[in-house]
């Protein structure tokens, strides 16, 4: 009897099946692949009957169309844009809405503390910090997502997305990383958690946690608000002007993905192994009942859900560092001087970077910590668009301090929730911090590249 | 093990087949579980489980994430692998995409050298039939040497002819006779020569022949597999022999 409780030795069966392989030459499975093929295709060739022309090319002809050299890229551009597009064109009335709600509650609450004698710090906590930043993130995240995940699924329903993998694969072999990248990027620009969760599409390890890794370089619903609101105020507008800029620092992650995901695959990824086939699936009609269900349950609540359980905790805490007073200065007014040299060094100052770390929770909250911090006024606020110009130009800001804040956002680590999921699918804390540590490397150096240069060419 | 399916109630039936066949959509019209679909974010990654109850017996359902073959290292393919080898499900049903039939029967042929108790779900028939695609069902089932069920679960057509030919399969009144894959002479000869060194293992429920192929294939770790499979089953295996032959 041996260890299994069979007359079996498996040690020695191991070592006659590994003298069986050495036998037989190294390439075993593409003997057994080649013969199951073979047999498969005799087969199918004896019971199937296909039409000589007709239904199947249809299928063929619109691959042409998509799939072409010519055309699509355009197509995909145009596709993509009008889901973009309608995303947040749709989503500002909503988002408005839902503010003005929030903003009435907010008003019957504080009146609700002042009438019953409740403490100023509890009611600070409470309201002006946790309801606040929950209500805010509600507002800014939910009709995107409401929008933009409905569309994309959509689109995946049609069988449209895997094409957009296939015209993509060539862009993204060359930096030795998977064509569904694209697709999971496309998924990072409602949400970076759901962006990596996403990556689960992506079936070979390497390029799984390559795209896992620089997912954050795609801006996403929570970053919007604060490029758009940037882009108008750096070109005086919500024109062409600032849509080309938006695009560009869109387009400018993009090359940071792309790079770093030429940089990994060829140093600290080379020995994962890398396997993959991709399928065009067939076009199907939508199951529109299905896709909205499952775009709103699946996608919309959990990544919500999982925004407000961590901008919830957040509110508390960033309440208390902006009205706890240290030596007539607020917390949050310390870390911003302690921070200062660091921010002048990459064209930003040391609010905006303490903004940048206390939105740790939410990419959402970053713009309003730092008019927080700004107006020393102790909890979050939202004021117009001219008040806000003079505000920051009061505050020593210019065109290159927009900009560069512009670029901090979209390079910069990624949020608690999207940390916290790269845990949770990697399962390792060493890739979560690579994860943080990479884009903020990126981010503090292009920040400073553009800031040096900037300075040599205006001093 | 937690996917041995000596822990899920019996009988068990494993659901396997290539992404986008509508597997899960025939694991929902099954279950009448809510369940995910698509091969988006949702796609199964782990295994669900749901049952259905037909003449009188429950039976459990296990839907394994889709796959193209079973050669390949992915993890989708390595749940797929490890259940039908350990999970030793009492029926498997291979859902096949009727509308790309040959591409969808590589999967067979790899799952038949594993169970013998196979049941193919030719799903998608209404597609086929739009594109005007014709299928020699019966030939089909006799080429392969195992049941073949016309379906399109959308439309819930063939669930019953299906859940009645699992009932046969279970009952033991129908036996499937897989007719796998001959490969090149010199291959057979090495696999037969160690699946007959390995031939105990048929008494645990184990396919020599399977695993054979595998070992000769450099997948040296069904190995543990096979170890901690078969001490699952023991009170206490003798420690200082199983230190000794880990390889």
């Amino acid at each position: 009897m041996s260890e299994i409780g069979l007359p079996l030795d498996l040690h020695f069966v191991l070592s006659r099946a590994r003298k069986c392989g050495e036998r037989l030459g190294g390439d075993v499975h593409d003997r057994i692949a080649a013969a199951v093929y073979k047999r498969a295709e005799m087969l199918a060739a004896r019971v199937v009957q296909t039409p000589s022309e007709r239904a199947g090319e249809w299928d063929a002809r619109l691959d042409d169309i998509f799939t072409s050299r010519a055309l699509g890229y355009p197509i995909m551009l145009l596709l993509l844009g009008m889901v973009f597009w309608l995303t947040l064109a749709g989503a500002n009335v909503p988002s408005e809405l839902l503010a003005a709600v929030f903003l009435d509650v907010e008003g019957r609450l504080t009146a609700f503390c002042a009438a019953h004698a409740v403490p100023p710090v509890v009611h600070g906590i409470l309201v002006e910090g946790v309801y606040r930043t929950v209500t805010w993130v509600v507002a800014v995240m939910l009709p995107p997502m409401a929008i933009f995940f409905p569309l994309f699924t959509l689109l995946e329903d049609l069988g449209y997305l895997p094409r957009v993998a296939f015209n993509l694969d060539r862009f993204f072999k060359a930096a030795g990383a998977h064509g569904k990248q694209a697709l999971t990027m496309g998924m990072g620009l409602g949400c970076n958690a759901a962006g990596v969760v996403a990556c689960r599409i992506i079936e070979s390890p390497r390029e799984r946690l390559v795209a896992t890794l620089t997912n954050v370089f795609t801006p996403c619903n929570g970053r919007f608000p604060t490029l758009l609101l940037l882009a108008s105020l750096l070109t005086g507008g919500s024109g062409p002007a600032a849509a080309a800029v938006v695009a560009g620092v869109v387009l400018l992650g993009v090359a940071a993905t792309w790079t770093v995901s030429f940089v990994l695959t060829r140093s600290c990824l080379r020995g994962l192994p890398s396997s993959f086939a991709l399928e065009l699936p067939p076009y199907r009609p939508p199951q529109w009942g299905r896709v909205i269900v499952r775009a709103a349950c699946d996608r919309t609540l959990v990544v919500l859900r999982r925004a407000v359980t961590v901008a919830a905790p957040a509110g508390a805490a960033v309440w208390l560092v902006a009205n706890t007073h240290w030596g007539g200065v607020s917390l949050l007014g310390h870390l911003a001087g302690v921070l200062d040299p660091l921010g002048r060094a990459i064209g930003l100052d040391g609010f905006i970077v303490a903004a940048f770390l206390l939105g740790l929770p939410a990419n959402e909250i970053v713009f309003p910590i730092l008019l927080m911090g700004y107006l020393a006024t102790g909890s979050m606020v939202e004021i117009g668009l001219g008040d806000l110009r003079t505000l920051l130009l009061s505050r020593g800001w210019n065109g290159l301090t927009a900009l560069n804040m512009m670029v901090f956002s979209v390079l910069h680590f990624p949020c608690a929730t999207t940390l916290l999921t790269i845990l949770k699918e990697t399962g390792s804390c060493r890739w979560t911090v690579l994860a943080a540590a990479i884009p903020t490397l990126v981010a503090t150096s292009v920040c400073f590249a553009t800031t040096q240069v900037a300075r040599a060419l205006n001093p | 093990m937690t996917r041995d399916g000596t822990e899920l109630p019996r009988p068990v039936v494993a659901l396997a087949g290539n992404p986008n066949t509508g597997k899960s959509t025939l694991f929902n019209a099954l279950t009448g579980l809510k369940q995910h679909t698509g091969n988006w974010p949702g796609k199964t990654v782990a295994c669900a489980r749901g049952w259905y109850r037909y003449n009188g017996q429950t039976v459990t359902l296990v839907d394994l994430p889709g796959t193209y073959s079973l050669l390949s290292d992915s993890p989708e393919e390595r749940i797929t692998r490890d259940f039908l080898c350990f999970g030793r499900p009492d029926a498997t049903v291979v859902v096949v995409d009727a509308t790309c039939l040959e591409r969808n029967l590589n999967l067979i042929f790899q799952i038949m050298e594993v169970n013998t108790r196979v049941v193919a779900c030719l799903n998608l028939m209404d597609e086929a039939r739009r594109r005007g695609i014709r299928i020699d069902v019966p030939a089909l089932a006799r080429e392969l040497g195992v049941p073949v069920v016309p379906a399109a679960a959308r439309r819930g057509e063939g669930l019953t002819l299906l859940k009645e030919t699992l009932h046969r399969v279970i009952e033991g009144r129908i036996h499937p006779a897989p007719r796998p894959v001959s490969y090149d002479p010199e291959l057979e000869a090495a696999v037969a020569e160690l699946a007959a060194d390995l031939a105990v293992l048929s008494r645990e429920g184990l396919n020599p022949r399977w695993v054979a192929l595998c070992l000769i294939a450099g997948d040296e770790s069904i190995i543990p597999k096979i170890r901690t499979f078969c001490n699952g089953k023991e009170t206490q295996g003798d420690t200082h022999v199983r230190n000794r032959v880990t390889p």
